[in-house]
């Protein structure tokens, strides 16, 4: 049954020290903004954090990186123009960093939600980031074995949810939210607003509640801000 | 088969020619990928009714040109995180499906920019290697292996005049095998199994190439 929040706080109560936090978003587009503030301040720490940037400017992952809260980043493209703050803990070895293919770091969540336990995938084959994995030759083509990311905690963004917690997305700021949602115990998504059951045609929704544990209503939330 | 066009009363390609030129090798309704920075640019040579159809790993099919004023929409942005618009018939969703149409094999072409490109066409072009760079891959192998052709777009040599089309690549690999073509200033080049051939030159010939790089180079249609 996923439940509907308005307050941020209650949104993310429970999250424990030395989590993994999968957080969704791709540059500002889907980033769970409210969310990863209101973690920020129940001050869960130890944290392995799963997205695909290390966070932009000084708001949203970039602050809970500088929080300090933050032990290990799983990202794709962690260097940016304005990466600032990671760059900085990176360098001052504050930071563990693991590099990941952008669509590698997909399917592993995507196979963690799915029940998958490994997949052989092409990509990166032969390169830095195949070193010390497990290849085969299947079919005269070389594959690399890769395992999947489960999370603790999702967090992400969509666009509307009901209040079954079934979720649509708004164009590109549905990456990763979809596959995240699958691949966590439990999985928190900040919408702009909450409709009553029924509302959303089930042939658009793209995220089916069966995945979503709670849903933080931002059109209720946003004047307690 | 066709050979190799000299153009010798000219000088090298500029950046926008370059662009054209690769937008001229992209067969009509293909599905494109254009990588982040200089082959951004190729989109904006294709014909208008070339019925290619742009694909952002972002999540998205049918991209249009990028936004401008009222256009702006903080959800729809490019791979380079660069508002764009869509165009009609354009498709959303999400990462896992993006990446998974990429590495099935659906898109036919992308084009990246490389560091370097060797002659069996093993591509570097994510990280430099120095100790104190920050690694950050992004897309880049997924696209190396997953697109049907991977023409890359870059310089022939370096600012210092190293080649960049090289035996062996120095950098970190980014792909196997993977490039199918290079375009450069100076000019194009098709590798395939049976190594490096000249498509075309601009302000040199295949000879005065040939005394530039490392690699073995000859013109279209001359055995190995």
């Amino acid at each position: 049954m996923t439940a509907v929040f308005t307050d941020p706080e209650e949104a993310v109560a429970g999250i424990a020290d030395g989590s993994t936090v999968l957080i969704g978003g791709f540059g500002m587009a889907g980033m769970p903004v409210q969310l990863i503030d209101a973690l920020i301040r129940q001050g869960a720490t130890d944290l392995t954090v799963v997205s695909n940037n290390a966070g932009n400017g000084d708001t949203g992952l970039a602050a809970l990186l500088a929080a300090g809260r933050v032990r290990k980043m799983i990202c794709s493209f962690p260097r940016q123009s304005d990466s600032w703050v990671f760059d900085g803990l990176y360098r001052a070895g504050k930071i563990e960093l693991e590099v990941v293919p952008q669509g590698t770091l997909a399917e592993r969540m995507r196979a963690a939600g799915a029940g998958i336990g490994a997949f052989y995938c092409p990509t990166a084959v032969g390169t830095p980031l195949a070193e010390g994995k497990e290849t085969r030759t299947i079919d005269g083509r070389d594959y690399v074995l890769e395992y999947p990311i489960k999370g603790d905690v999702a967090l992400i963004g969509a666009h509307v949810g009901d209040r079954m917690g079934n979720l649509v997305y708004r164009k590109t700021a549905r990456n990763f939210g979809p596959v995240m949602a699958t691949a966590a115990a439990l999985t928190i998504a900040q919408v702009h607003h909450v409709v009553e059951t029924g509302e959303l045609d089930p042939e658009t929704v793209v995220t089916p509640c069966i995945y979503v544990d709670r849903i933080l209503d931002l059109s209720a939330a946003e004047g307690s801000l | 088969m066709s050979s190799t066009v000299e153009h010798l009363d000219r000088g090298p390609l500029g950046r926008d020619e370059l662009a054209a030129l690769v937008a001229r090798d992209i067969p009509p309704g293909s599905f494109v990928n254009l990588g982040i920075g200089q082959p951004t640019t190729v989109a904006d040579h294709l014909p208008a009714g070339s019925g290619v159809v742009l694909h952002t790993e972002n999540g998205m099919l049918g991209m249009g040109p990028a936004a401008h004023g009222d256009e702006i929409d903080p959800d729809l942005i490019n791979a380079g995180k660069i508002p764009v618009t869509e165009l009609p018939g354009a498709s959303y969703f999400h990462h896992a499906d993006s990446f998974a149409m990429m590495r099935g094999g659906h898109l036919d072409v992308c084009v990246l920019g490389a560091f370097q490109v060797s002659e069996r066409g093993d591509l570097a072009n994510w990280h430099t290697g120095a100790p104190d760079a920050i690694p950050a891959v992004g897309g880049a192998m997924d696209l190396a292996t997953g697109a049907k052709q991977v023409f890359v777009m870059m310089t022939l040599f370096t600012k210092d005049g190293t080649p960049k089309l090289v035996p062996e690549c120095t950098y970190p690999l980014t792909g196997l095998a993977c490039v199918s073509r290079v375009y450069t200033d100076l000019a194009v080049f098709h590798i395939g199994p049976g190594g490096v051939t000249v498509a075309e030159t601009y302000g040199t010939s295949v000879a005065g190439l040939a005394s530039r790089l490392e690699v073995a180079v000859r013109p279209l249609g001359q055995q190995p």
